[in-house]
Formats: C-alpha cells, sequence, structure tokens
C-alpha cells in the first residue's frame, strides 16, 4: 500500500527575532507512519515541531515564513483557526505536565473546552483513551485522585491519554521519554507501536535507539537545516551525508 | 567564625519581626483586655464617646473592608490577567506598570485626599460608605494586582501549553487551568492587602467615616464610623483623653484581631484549596 500524505511543509523559515531557527526545511509526514526528529541539542528539531501546530504563535517575536499543509490546507493561512488546528494535531510534551487536577477531569478537558457536555459522552472517552494509553488498568480505580500523584511514566501516558481523548489526526512528541526512566520508556515506545496504527506520529528524540526502535521514517537536523531524511532502517545503516553518519556514530552531539 | 557571627546576626534580625509584633500584641492585650465585655461590642458609645461599645465601628470596618474586596478584587484580578496573560511589551505596558508602581507607593493621607476631592466632592458621594469603599479599594489595587501577577507567574507555562495544544482557547486556558492553580497565591495576597487598607485611618477620615453616628449604616450613602479613625478621635480629640485610654486600647485589640483573624481566614482557605490542588 502506498503511504497516503498527511502533513508537509514546504521550504520553512523560522526566525526568533532576527535569529533564523530553522532553514528552508521541506519535509513529508504520512499516515500512520511515525517520523523520528533527530539531531543534536539547538538544531531546531522541536522548534520545527512546534511549528506545526502552531505552538511558537505564543512567542510574540517569532516569525514563519514558507508553509506547511495538513491535507493541503496551508496552516499559516489567515482563515485558519488555531484552535481547530491544535485539535487535529495533538502534542505531547517534553516533561509530564498534568493539570492539577484529577485523572478523569485531565482526560476530560479536552472534551469539555470544545463544548462537549454529555456525560455519558466524555466518560467513555476517558476510558478509551486511558486504554489506548496503556494507562486503564493502572488508574480505573483511582479517577477521582489528582494526576499529580502518578508516577512520572504513568503522567506521561496520562498526557498521552489526554491528547487522545480529543481524537486528534497527529500526535506530535516533544521528546516524551527524556523524563523517564528506561521501564516507562519502554511502555512509552510500545504505545507509540500501537498508536501509529491510527494515527500519525511525529516525535523529536536524542535517543538514537529510540528513533531506531520506534520509527519508520527518520529526519536528521543540524543547525537548523534538515540534512537528511529517509527510512529509519536505511539511514541508520548506511546514511548519504557525512553529517548524517559523524552524528548517529557518536563523533559528535 | 565569620560565618557563624554573621548567621547569628540574620537570626538576630529575623527574631526582631517575630519580637515586634509579640511585642506589640502583648502592650495592646495588656491593657486592652479589661475594656472589653459584650456592652463593648454590641453598644454603640454613650456619654461623649467616654462611655459605652464601639459597635458601629466595628460595623462600619467591616462593610469598609467587604466593598473594598467587593470592588478591587475583580478588577485588581483582571488588570493582573491582562498584565500577565495578555499584554504585549511595549510602551502601553510600561506605563501601566509605572503607574501601579507608583500608585503603591502613594501616601494612603494622599488617597484620602483624592476620595475626598473625586468621590465625596466631584462625583458628589458625600463623606459615604461608598466613597470610603471606593478610595479603600483604588488603594488595594497595587497590592491586588502584585499579589495575582505573581501567583499567575508562578503557574507553570507547561500547564498553559498543555491547555491550548488541546485545543482550547486563550480564555479558556486562562479561566480552567491558569486562575484555579493560581487562586490561593491570589486570595492570600489579596486580604492581606485589604486587612491592610482596613486598619488605616487616613483614607477613611474625609471620605467615609465620622466622629459620632447613632445609626449602623443602613445604605451605601450613610456616613460611618471605623475603628481605626475611632481610635485616632478617641486619642487625639475627645473630651477625656486619659480617661478614655482604656477604650482606645481595647477598640486598638478588637482591630488587631479583625485584621488578624482575616489574615487567618486567607491562610486556612489558601492552605484548604492548595490541598484540593494535590
Amino acid at each position: 500500500m502506498e503511504p497516503v500524505l498527511k502533513m508537509c511543509s514546504q521550504n520553512l523559515d523560522f526566525f526568533y527575532g532576527d535569529f533564523q531557527a530553522l532553514h528552508d526545511v521541506s519535509l513529508e509526514f504520512f499516515q500512520n507512519q511515525v517520523t523520528a526528529l533527530i539531531g543534536p541539542s539547538g538544531c531546531g528539531k522541536s522548534t520545527y515541531l512546534r511549528c506545526l501546530n502552531r505552538m511558537n504563535d505564543l512567542i510574540p517575536i517569532s516569525r514563519v515564513e514558507g508553509k506547511i499543509l495538513l491535507e493541503e490546507e496551508d496552516i499559516y493561512a489567515p482563515s485558519v483557526d488555531v484552535v481547530n488546528l491544535r485539535r487535529r494535531v495533538g502534542m505531547v510534551f517534553q516533561k509530564p505536565n498534568p493539570f492539577p487536577k484529577t485523572v478523569f477531569d485531565n482526560i476530560a478537558y479536552g472534551l469539555r473546552v470544545n463544548g462537549i457536555r454529555n456525560k455519558a459522552f466524555i466518560t467513555e472517552r476517558v476510558e478509551t483513551s486511558l486504554k489506548q494509553a496503556a494507562l486503564w488498568d493502572e488508574v480505573k480505580d483511582r479517577l477521582q485522585d489528582t494526576a499529580l500523584g502518578l508516577s512520572g511514566g504513568q503522567q506521561q501516558r496520562l498526557c498521552i491519554a489526554r491528547a487522545l481523548a480529543v481524537e486528534p489526526e497527529i500526535l506530535l512528541m516533544d521528546e516524551p521519554c527524556s523524563a523517564l526512566d528506561p521501564v516507562a520508556t519502554q511502555k512509552i515506545e510500545e504505545l507509540i507501536h500501537e498508536l501509529k496504527k491510527q494515527y500519525t506520529i511525529i516525535i523529536v528524540t536524542h535517543n538514537m535507539q529510540q528513533a531506531a526502535r520506534v520509527s519508520n521514517i527518520t529526519a536528521f537536523f543540524y543547525i537548523g537545516k534538515l540534512i537528511e531524511v529517509g527510512d529509519t532502517q536505511k539511514l541508520f545503516t548506511g546514511p548519504r551525508i557525512k553529517q548524517t553518519q559523524d552524528y548517529i556514530t557518536g563523533r559528535f552531539g | 567564625m565569620v560565618q557563624r557571627i554573621t548567621f547569628f546576626l540574620f537570626r538576630g534580625a529575623a527574631a526582631v519581626n517575630g519580637i515586634a509584633l509579640l511585642t506589640i500584641i502583648y502592650f495592646i492585650v495588656a491593657n486592652g483586655v479589661e475594656a472589653i465585655d459584650w456592652t463593648f461590642l454590641s453598644q454603640p458609645p454613650r456619654d461623649s464617646m467616654t462611655k459605652g461599645g464601639i459597635l458601629p465601628c466595628i460595623v462600619g470596618t467591616l462593610y469598609l473592608s467587604l466593598g473594598a474586596i467587593l470592588v478591587a478584587f475583580p478588577i485588581g484580578v483582571a488588570s493582573a490577567i491582562y498584565l500577565n496573560e495578555y499584554a504585549r511589551p511595549g510602551k502601553l505596558l510600561r506605563l501601566i506598570r509605572l503607574g501601579i508602581n507608583n500608585l503603591a507607593g502613594v501616601p494612603s493621607v494622599v488617597f484620602g485626599l483624592f476620595g475626598l476631592a473625586f468621590f465625596v466632592i466631584y462625583l458628589k458621594m458625600g463623606v459615604s460608605l461608598l466613597a470610603g469603599v471606593l478610595t479603600l479599594g483604588a488603594m488595594s489595587l497595587p497590592v491586588i494586582i502584585g499579589a495575582t501577577e505573581e501567583s499567575l507567574k508562578s503557574v507553570p507555562d507547561t500547564y498553559r501549553e498543555a491547555s491550548l495544544g488541546l485545543g482550547a482557547t486563550k480564555l479558556q486556558t486562562i479561566f480552567r487551568v491558569v486562575l484555579p492553580s493560581a487562586l490561593p497565591g491570589i486570595l492570600t495576597g489579596g486580604i492581606l492587602g485589604i486587612s491592610r487598607a482596613a486598619g488605616e485611618t487616613a483614607p477613611i477620615m474625609f471620605t467615609a467615616a465620622v466622629y459620632y453616628t447613632r445609626h449602623l449604616p443602613s445604605s451605601l450613602f450613610d456616613e460611618i464610623m471605623a475603628l481605626p479613625y475611632h481610635i485616632y478621635v478617641l486619642a487625639t480629640a475627645g473630651t477625656e483623653i486619659e480617661a478614655t485610654r482604656p477604650l482606645q486600647y481595647g477598640t486598638a485589640l478588637v482591630l488587631i484581631v479583625l485584621v488578624l483573624g482575616m489574615n487567618l481566614l486567607a491562610i486556612i482557605y489558601r492552605s484548604k484549596l492548595r490541598k484540593r490542588a494535590q
């Protein structure tokens, strides 16, 4: 089956004030695939990720040039409703960031802010999302407890469940395991394998083994430029460009 | 050795705070407690204020504080939300901040004169509860704005990002995530500010408080008696200053208990909110 193009950027430049953080990045993301963005710190991979759901809009001095298309629609077009975009492109952050609310209210939050009042529906979505995030069995008796009492790994899966509850089409993950221990990391990675059956996933990671384990496609960024992108297996075993090779063999970074 | 001496000095400096507070309280309690009985708390003054109680003053001060809270809280919190969540850095923002900082530094008697000129005379409110409430409210604004801004700043940005990332609007984010997290700090800071203002004499002496009134306030446009002004009156302008000394201390004691009580309420409420959040 030919992969379906879900989202892409075309000649994307990004500026923080006068500083250009991204140069001419063109990249494609396909449905039901996991794309990993790798590269040394400060290479722009997180910045790039945050362009995809316009999270960078929050930074007053930032500026974007070029295009990002979500199914043909330019997400930076003036007619685009950012709120709606973020509903379609969900995000999981580097550090688990549950709200200081109960487990249930955390998951229900996205539904409620989108105007859903039907209690039965919310309850059902909460359960489904927690099951999807492989957290249901651990928290099903603690739904009314505060989410801050969960372990770090559980909190991160809660954040994934929270993102899934609004049924996004794409899931952005910004180093979702960097604050977690190996066991919790493994759980999240297994989860990513499951989730890609339904979602398009784009994950930023510092950990090259992780990129190799979870992704179908890997894109290597270096000082604000996209250096190389390709099938994960091929990129790790036979990179075409020397900088990529230096990075994945650990010669810098 | 140097370290020891320095720490000793620091500890001493910190202790001064406690000692000062305890001395004040001891002094007031020791002198005032004999004046306090049920009559004192439940009756209006009699015989040119040399006898009787201070009920109108207690009621007046409570009304003033409550009114100031109702006026200053919404405005203060809304201003802080604008400053912290919406305002883009620039000239306007700098101007507003300059205004707030200077407002905080304005002496209370100047607030009193402003209240007299603006609320009492220009807006024709007369010497009234309303004019006093508005003056005290204006005076508490910088404190409430400051406390609210501090609390808003202490809400981690990750909460805001998480909320926006789920497709919440900025307004939803503020009302459902940011404000609930900041509420304990806002309430405490705000109530501390108001209780401070409630003990002030200068802002109300031209705007709300009178020497003596036989009636408890029944409308916003009534003149009132208030604890701090009553102390001032008894201590400086009474007919028999020496003879009313116990009454003065008694009134001061009631005022202190009232103010500390308000602070205590704020603290209890805050810890309750905090517990619920965890």
